[in-house]
């Protein structure tokens, strides 16, 4: 039976399925335990399964993930909370240096299955620190996987299927989607679930292919609803998976409609939308009626909370993306 | 246990550390420190000789490391030269269920492990990045970023809390080694926050070879190393380094308290990096040759050699034939390493992710099909 739940909430009842089904999840982070995490994504779990489980760790970022792997070399699977995106840097060393290259260090001998969880991106209102994007970082990384979910349904299967996996996978969640409703099946079985690292069309469409992840999904799919409203009908792909990326729905969907726009909160310079462009150029040269186009952030820090509406790529962004490909 | 505090052997640094074998090869009893800790051992004979034997060897094969990288057959070596008596006294006090995380120095440690020599070899010789499994050795990979090991060894020791492998004589420890460098290091003071907090069953093993590359040990601290414990909540204990029965005896002690549930100790091996850092590095550029002078004065082995001849446990046969076999086992690990293979370009896509990705597999399949372009051509 389908309930209709925030994202958050999704978050939560994964969290909470995940630590059901395998004793050997522990959930490590700041103020995660009695409090339920900041955002209230870990609300509960403490009680119920105990303080081993659901650890309130000192405050030290790297700490957490240090300590995360000593915990997967001992055959624990750690889900680790950063409590915001510009907090993750303490922590990048043990991410980076660590995480990443254990596996092929140790030549397949040692699996890090760790999820490092990461609440990211703006539209909050909030000081420096607490809105920023930096999940092409991780994606440039080879040995991590970085995934980010869009909607209620998706939280609630991405977040158990990333702690299943063996791989350590960099989880970002869109914060000021977390409030977000929609409708999740809480039942389902999960070998039928959508793969996690494909990437989905969430709009059918024929005139062209705005792809984004995370909270532009959101955007996107309100550009593509003003679009349809002046005659033009986008499709809009949710991608879900970072790296990998999904590139073959990507390429059926661009050959198609011979135009792509990328769309992302993260600055466009070496981000996600500029490998996209890459790809799609390599790959769908001839189809392509206008190059790929990317509605980013600026390369700018992150800005005051007072001007980030002018920062962050919103419909009408998207839908000047749109017009300037049809103009090429 | 809260300092090391000794009066004995005139060569201690302020504040005395645990010595039992002094730098002539005089046997002290025991050692107590300041917090009514005593400290001895109870050896064999033939255990005596085997600890020898344990020096003499990974010294020579240190050695032979050495030889093979000025030989141009490793790509660089880290020298574990005069600290041989820290690692040797540590790795022989680890019971077999215990867990260790080294650096890319411990080459002793991993000896006494009874782990074959050859094991980290792929590293130094550039055809893997030191791939093992920790668990079947109970002994981590080497880990080269400075101080991320004692992260990693604070969560492993986390993990044995929580599988109920502590409070007991038989129950597991972990060991954390690192050095005087990585004290600086936030990770190794987060690993001391996280490890009082949790009562982690660990044992910081701080080797203090005075040097981290060129800096000395003022750079890195204002106070003995060992007396950092005190502020994050565990006893610390300062050992004569060089002295392998205090090595062995203190280590013995701490890893006992931590398979018992009472938590950290921070161990500061107070010892000296004859050396160079690794091979590429030049330390007559930082000191001075009469400080080097001095420390040979102490040297670890030396120390054990005169307590065998006096107290006539060993004689001139012994330490020929333990000298023999130590080159034995040298010239062995030579012609091994010698033989070790180059991998094949083509592995170097193996081994990112457990089940692969779609990604590497095909940018694997673009490396083999522009390697296979030049079949047949002279290039």
């Amino acid at each position: 039976m389908a309930e209709t739940i925030t994202l958050g909430k999704a978050l939560n009842h994964g969290l909470r399925r995940s630590l059901e089904d395998d004793p050997k999840v522990v959930i490590m982070g700041e103020d995660v335990g009695k409090l339920g995490g900041v955002f209230r994504i870990t609300d509960g779990l403490q009680k119920d399964f105990g303080e081993d489980r659901v650890i309130d760790t000192p405050l030290a970022e790297s700490g957490i993930v240090g300590t995360a792997v000593g915990l997967a070399i001992r055959g624990y699977r750690p889900v680790c909370e950063i409590q915001f995106d510009g907090f993750v840097f303490p922590a990048f060393n043990q991410i980076v240096a660590q995480v990443a290259k254990m596996y092929y260090r140790s030549l397949g001998n040692v699996r890090l299955p760790i999820v490092i969880r990461i609440p990211f991106g703006g539209g909050i209102g909030a000081v420096e620190h607490h809105s920023e994007s930096p999940e092409a970082l991780f994606a440039h990384t080879p040995g991590l996987k970085v995934v980010s979910c869009a909607n209620p349904a998706d939280a609630y299967t991405m977040i158990r299927q990333a702690i299943t996996s063996d791989d350590p996978i960099v989880f970002f969640e869109p914060k000021r989607r977390y409030w977000e409703k929609g409708e999740v099946e809480l039942e389902a079985p999960m070998a039928e679930a959508f793969p996690l690292h494909a990437a989905r069309v969430v709009r059918p469409g024929t005139d062209a292919t705005i792809l984004a992840y995370g909270p532009m999904v959101r955007t996107s799919l309100d550009a593509a609803a003003a679009a349809a409203e002046d005659g033009r009908d986008l499709e809009v792909i949710d991608l879900r998976s970072l790296s990998p990326l999904d590139m073959p729905t990507v390429y059926e969907s661009v050959k198609r409609t011979g135009r792509a726009v990328v769309v992302h909160e993260a600055p466009g310079n070496l981000g996600l939308g500029a490998e996209l462009a890459a790809r799609i150029t390599e790959e769908c040269f001839y189809s392509l009626e206008a190059p790929v186009l990317r509605v980013t952030g600026y390369d700018v820090p992150y800005p005051a909370a007072r001007v980030e509406e002018e920062y962050l790529p919103d419909l009408d962004r998207v839908l000047d993306a749109v017009d300037r490909s049809y103009g090429w | 246990m809260a300092t090391g505090e000794s009066e004995v052997g005139g060569d201690a640094p302020a504040g005395g550390f645990v010595q039992l074998l002094t730098p002539d090869g005089e046997r002290v009893d025991s050692v107590t420190t300041a917090d009514g800790t005593t400290y001895t051992v109870d050896f064999t004979d033939d255990e005596y000789r085997e600890l020898y034997r344990d020096l003499v060897t990974v010294r020579r094969l240190d050695a032979e490391a050495t030889a093979l990288q000025r030989q141009g057959e490793l790509g660089i070596w880290a020298s574990l030269l005069g600290q041989e008596a820290a690692q040797v006294g540590s790795g022989r006090a680890l019971r077999p269920q215990d867990m260790a995380f080294p650096t890319y120095r411990e080459h002793g440690v991993l000896y006494c492990r009874g782990i074959d020599p050859i094991m980290p070899f792929g590293l130094f010789r550039g055809v893997d990045q030191g791939g093992w499994d920790p668990n079947e050795f109970k002994f981590n990979t080497y880990t080269i970023v400075i101080g991320s090991q004692t992260l990693h060894a604070t969560g492993y020791a986390m993990g044995v809390t929580m599988d109920g492998k502590t409070g007991n004589g038989d129950g597991e420890a972990v060991i954390a080694y690192f050095g005087d460098g990585a004290t600086s290091q936030g990770d190794v003071n987060e690993a001391f926050v996280w490890s009082g907090v949790f009562h982690a069953p660990i044992v910081f093993f701080c080797q203090n070879n005075q040097y981290a590359i060129s800096e000395p040990l003022e750079r890195q601290t204002r106070i003995p190393l060992y007396r950092r414990a005190l502020g994050y909540g565990f006893p610390g204990v300062r050992i004569d380094g060089n002295d392998v029965l205090a090595s062995y005896a203190v280590t013995r002690a701490a890893l006992d308290q931590a398979r018992n549930g009472q938590g950290p100790t921070l161990i500061e091996a107070y010892t000296y990096r004859m050396g160079a850092h690794t091979s590429s590095d030049d330390p007559t550029r930082y000191r001075i040759a009469s400080e080097v002078e001095s420390w040979k004065a102490k040297d670890p082995i030396a120390r054990m050699k005169a307590f065998l001849a006096k107290q006539q446990l060993a004689d001139d046969t012994f330490f020929g034939e333990v000298d023999e076999a130590a080159k034995k086992l040298a010239l062995d690990l030579r012609e091994r390493v010698l033989a070790m293979p180059d991998p094949q370009p083509v592995t170097l896509f193996d081994n990112v992710y457990p089940h692969g990705s779609p990604e590497l597999a095909a940018q694997k399949a673009e490396f083999e099909r522009y390697h296979a372009s030049f079949e047949g051509s002279a290039h």
